[in-house]
């Protein structure tokens, strides 16, 4: 199935400011995270996202925004549902703290209370699935999952994997085959890879979490590495020397594909192409 | 007291209590803190810097240790200030203005600090005249300049220009990191180094600053 691409960059060149909070945006400008969520189910996406990775209660507070938690997530699940229509499913967004568990920064039951938070406003909004992405410690990825569940939706469970000789370790040393493992055994619904790297380096990284559970994988992997030119940002992978890897993904056992930073609806449509050959 | 390794060895593998305990028997016995500081604990942070290099340590095990060399630190600080020791370079780092993510930051902060450098960790959403005020006010001689967005990536950019607007470019070495950053962006915007870890950071700390 495919998934979609960055939400990020679009709202930007929609007038986000650089420094802002995205998440803020569900409350602030409703209609413009909506043309983002509804440019990817034209684009193909049969799943999309929610602009709700940074919203949870400990990530807002760096805006100020905590109190706010439970009512930026609803809105965010509402509104890809309003341009899911019967086009799409809604897969709502959570995305790490920030914070390090193991130096104290914050304690498991703060992280549960907080996903669990998110979690609820999320499935309360109308989300068909829950996926914790960009994850780089199994700890706060495993309090994630359970808050997760406990709202009884089926919920993806993706770890970021960008470090180490081989760029096949989490930023927390954390191996594709302990990620399935522990994650299966944690009651995910599927397990999966996402931002860190471009789409070459992930399609080892998915036959690897496919040899290690039963679970469906999901892969979304960056544009490649954002490049300067002439003082603006861009990411030279194309749309189409992205989805060049899409048969070589399907072939690693890719059950969702999508983008993560630097992609937009284009690479989505690219995969659609190549997919369809 | 009998045996100096075992600073070494608690603080490689990241026994804060250990190191804590063996830096505070060393100051009563009234060892030479340089000494203790050049010959056994950042030997032990070198290490573990080229075990994490190896890929034998990854992130965790790199916190713990810098934890274990931070107490141990603390203990033998005030004599170490006694004996007119100076640190190897003073750096002021934070994450650019814009940007809220510290994780990276803190990282390379604990390995340099763990390294002999003394930290200025000016947070978060710096801006340009923070890192300026900590040049001239504090005598920082390296600015270490995070980002972890594409989108304040410029961010760095705009800081170098105003360091050199201030005129104290050449007063400071500027290192810059982060997980969208790379070496072709450090020399578009005129950075004087680049690492893609923290342990790397130190290496080039060193080297740019001739330590």
């Amino acid at each position: 199935m495919l998934t979609d691409g960055a939400w990020g960059t679009m709202l930007q060149s929609l007038g986000l400011p650089v420094g802002d909070c995205p998440d803020a945006w569900n409350l602030a400008h409703p209609d413009r995270v909506e043309q983002v969520a509804r440019a990817y189910v034209d684009a193909g996406s049969q799943i999309i996202l929610t602009n709700t990775f940074g919203a949870s209660r400990i990530m807002l507070e760096r805006h100020g925004l905590a109190e706010q938690a439970t009512a930026i997530n609803r809105a965010g699940a509402e509104i890809s549902r309003r341009a899911a229509g019967d086009r799409a499913r809604v897969f709502a967004s959570i995305g790490p703290t920030g914070k390090m568990l193991m130096m104290g920064e914050v304690s498991e039951d703060d992280l549960r209370a907080a996903f669990e938070e998110q979690a609820q406003a999320l499935a309360a909004g109308g989300a068909d699935a829950i996926v914790i992405e960009t994850m780089s410690d199994l700890g706060e990825i495993k309090a994630a999952l359970a808050a997760a569940k406990a709202t009884g939706l089926p919920v993806v469970a993706s770890m970021t994997f960008d470090s180490g000789k081989n760029k096949d370790r989490t930023l927390m040393g954390v191996t594709p085959e302990e990620a399935a493992e522990e994650l299966t055994s944690a009651g995910a619904d599927a397990v999966g890879a996402n931002c860190g790297q471009g789409i070459a380096g992930y399609v080892n990284i998915c036959e690897r979490l496919r040899a290690a559970t039963t679970l469906p994988v999901w892969i979304k992997p960056n544009a490649g590495l954002p490049e300067m030119v002439n003082g603006q940002i861009v990411y030279r992978v194309t749309p189409q020397a992205f989805a060049a890897y899409a048969p070589a993904m399907r072939d690693a056992g890719a059950s969702f594909l999508g983008g993560c930073c630097g992609s937009t609806p284009d690479f989505i449509r690219a995969l659609a192409e190549a997919l369809a050959r | 007291m009998e045996d100096l390794k075992k600073l070494y060895d608690a603080i490689v593998d990241g026994d804060a209590r250990t190191s804590k305990a063996l830096a505070t028997q060393a100051m009563e016995a009234r060892l030479d803190p340089k000494k203790l500081l050049d010959e056994y604990m950042i030997p032990a942070m070198n290490e573990v810097g080229r075990r994490f290099e190896t890929n034998e340590y990854f992130v965790p095990e790199l916190l713990i240790a810098a934890r274990a060399m931070k107490q141990a630190l603390e203990i033998i600080k005030p004599a170490l200030v006694a004996t007119g020791a100076e640190p190897i370079g003073k750096v002021a780092i934070g994450t650019v203005k814009g940007d809220l993510h510290d994780i990276g930051k803190n990282l390379v902060a604990a390995m340099l600090e763990g390294g002999g450098f003394e930290i200025i960790d000016l947070g978060v959403d710096v801006s340009p005249e923070k890192f300026i005020g900590a040049v001239k006010e504090k005598g920082a001689n390296i600015v270490a300049l995070s980002a972890l967005l594409t989108t304040t990536m410029p961010s760095m950019k705009t800081t170098i220009e105003q360091l050199q607007e201030a005129g104290i470019r050449d007063q400071v070495k500027v290192m810059i990191g982060g997980a969208p950053v790379t070496q072709k962006y450090a020399d578009e915007i005129g950075a004087d180094g680049y690492s893609d870890n923290a342990s790397g950071a130190v290496t080039l700390a060193r080297k740019l600053i001739g330590a």
